[in-house]
């Protein structure tokens, strides 16, 4: 097992985030982490980022808990993209590419920066400000900042959310591309439910802070009576009682 | 300590600088405008007072060296800020990075867009108004290293109360230097403040450097000793300041806002 959570919670003041989840990541494989807004996603996305304490229960990577590691330690496997975070919007992509690159410490900056930069086609405007591209440019630069330092463990929370279908598809493409070249280990916080069933191993279905279900799409599907994920995601949504 | 790290992130502030003219400009010229400012106030004080009689530009070396302590502080405020600002926060908390080595980037970046904007002003003033901070001598590089340490202590105070409160404590990054500035007696001797503020003020290092400035330019003579003690006052601060940064940061992991930090 390589990334194991056990008994994790999160508790804001009186607010009870993230409630005893259980669930555990087998090294390279893909996991959906589904669940409506506020479920709870995004911070347990925090705690294993090192970002939240949890309140209680533990992370643990290869049988050693988060906190044994030292902070760049541990970091420097992990890496994460987000449309909701951004890079610095003054820096051109090459600037933003070139500090994060070396604050992950990559050897042969410029060579990791040309190949990533060709694979996911940001060349043409590499020398433009973040803050000046387009909602598809710039998640493709957050994307390339993601896998600078070939994560062994990366976290995407929606990295297609308000693309176009065009670049939303070749984005899916190439975290596929990209997981069939390299050993990575992915959790992937989404709402598009296609994606989910294109790329993910496995789902975590969450409410409330809860996990609620957890299989292969096809299981899920099955288990539940519906026709596709999008359906078993609506129906296990709107449930009111825990299923698991 | 990484430096290869601690490089990297001052480049992403002199990076921020160097793309922007407008940013240059505004660096350069709010020192500049105090100078001119100052330097007219400590031109007329000279001719017209018995205290300040035959030593030219005392008040406008404390204008300089004042504004070396803001230009300072307000540095290390605002490349926290620029990272609230450009939503790069989450980016920045999860590479791997040591919290000692930000606050070491961010140290070493605050001198340099300090030093941009200061060293303009300060050429300007010695043709305009025959004024030299150089006429301190060697003490004012122990002058300026008390100043720039309490600089960075009033930053890391600040920017723990942008991690602990977020993005709504930004004014209070704005006014902090202007709170302890009348203590700080810094155009005018201890003597004038209250006895009860006298005590208050002897507590912070300023006191002692802009007095020892004054000794320097009036008295023509050096109290080494006065000198110690100001840096001495300005470390025990600055590790004060280190520590509530670490007791925020973690604070804040805590309360969960290192995720959402934005505008």
């Amino acid at each position: 097992m390589f990334i194991e959570i056990k008994n994790l919670s999160k508790i804001y003041n009186k607010y009870l985030a993230v409630d005893k989840i259980n669930f555990h990541l087998e090294k390279d494989k893909t996991i959906g982490l589904l669940g409506p807004n506020g479920c709870g996603k995004t911070t347990t996305i925090g705690m294993m980022l090192g970002l939240v304490t949890p309140s209680s229960g533990e992370i643990l990577i290869e049988n050693k808990n988060l906190n044994s590691f030292g902070r760049d330690e541990i970091l420097k496997r992990f890496n994460f993209a987000s449309p909701y975070v951004e890079l610095p919007k003054k820096l051109t992509v090459r600037q933003n590419l070139e500090i994060y690159g070396r604050l992950y410490g990559i050897k042969d900056l410029k060579k990791r920066i040309h190949e990533i930069s060709n694979d996911l086609e940001i060349k043409e405007f590499f020398e433009r400000k973040t803050g000046e591209l387009s909602s598809g440019q710039k998640n493709r630069v957050s994307l390339a900042k993601s896998l600078i330092n070939k994560p062994e463990i990366l976290l995407l929370d929606e990295p297609t959310a308000s693309l176009d279908p065009d670049i939303g598809d070749f984005i899916r493409s190439y975290i596929q591309e990209y997981k069939s070249k390299n050993k990575v280990t992915v959790l992937l916080a989404s709402h598009n439910m296609n994606e989910v069933e294109r790329l993910c191993d496995s789902i975590i279905m969450m409410r409330k802070g809860k996990i609620i279900d957890k299989g292969t799409c096809k299981n899920l599907i099955e288990k539940h009576g519906r026709n596709n994920l999008e359906e078993t995601f609506l129906k296990l949504a709107r449930s009111k009682d825990e299923l698991q | 300590m990484n430096f290869s790290k601690i490089y990297a992130l001052g480049l992403r502030h002199l990076y921020l600088v160097m793309n922007s003219f407008p940013r240059v400009l505004d660096l350069i010229y709010w020192p500049t405008v105090q100078i001119f400012l100052w330097g007219f106030i400590s031109k007329f004080f000279t001719l017209n007072s018995e205290y300040y009689n035959n030593t030219v530009g005392v008040i406008l070396t404390a204008a300089i060296l004042y504004d070396f302590l803001f230009r300072a502080s307000i540095s290390f405020n605002m490349m926290f800020l620029e990272e609230i600002w450009s939503r790069n926060f989450t980016n920045l908390f999860i590479a791997p990075i040591k919290i000692r080595e930000i606050i070491a980037a961010l140290t070493l970046t605050a001198i340099i867009r300090t030093l941009i904007g200061l060293v303009p002003a300060v050429i300007i003033a010695i043709p305009l108004f025959g004024v030299s901070v150089l006429h301190l001598g060697l003490p004012l590089i122990f002058l300026l290293i008390g100043l720039y340490l309490f600089g960075i202590t009033l930053g890391l105070l600040v920017t723990s109360g942008l991690l602990r409160y977020g993005p709504s404590f930004e004014n209070i990054a704005w006014a902090s230097l202007f709170f302890l500035a009348p203590l700080g007696c810094i155009y005018y001797p201890i003597d004038i403040l209250p006895n009860s503020l006298q005590i208050i003020a002897k507590g912070l290092p300023l006191v002692h450097i802009f007095e020892e400035m004054r000794n320097i330019l009036i008295n023509n003579s050096v109290n080494y000793f006065n000198i110690f003690k100001s840096i001495s006052i300005s470390v025990v601060y600055f590790i004060f300041g280190v520590i509530v940064f670490y007791f925020s940061y973690f604070g804040a992991k805590k309360r969960g806002t290192l995720i959402n930090m934005g505008e």
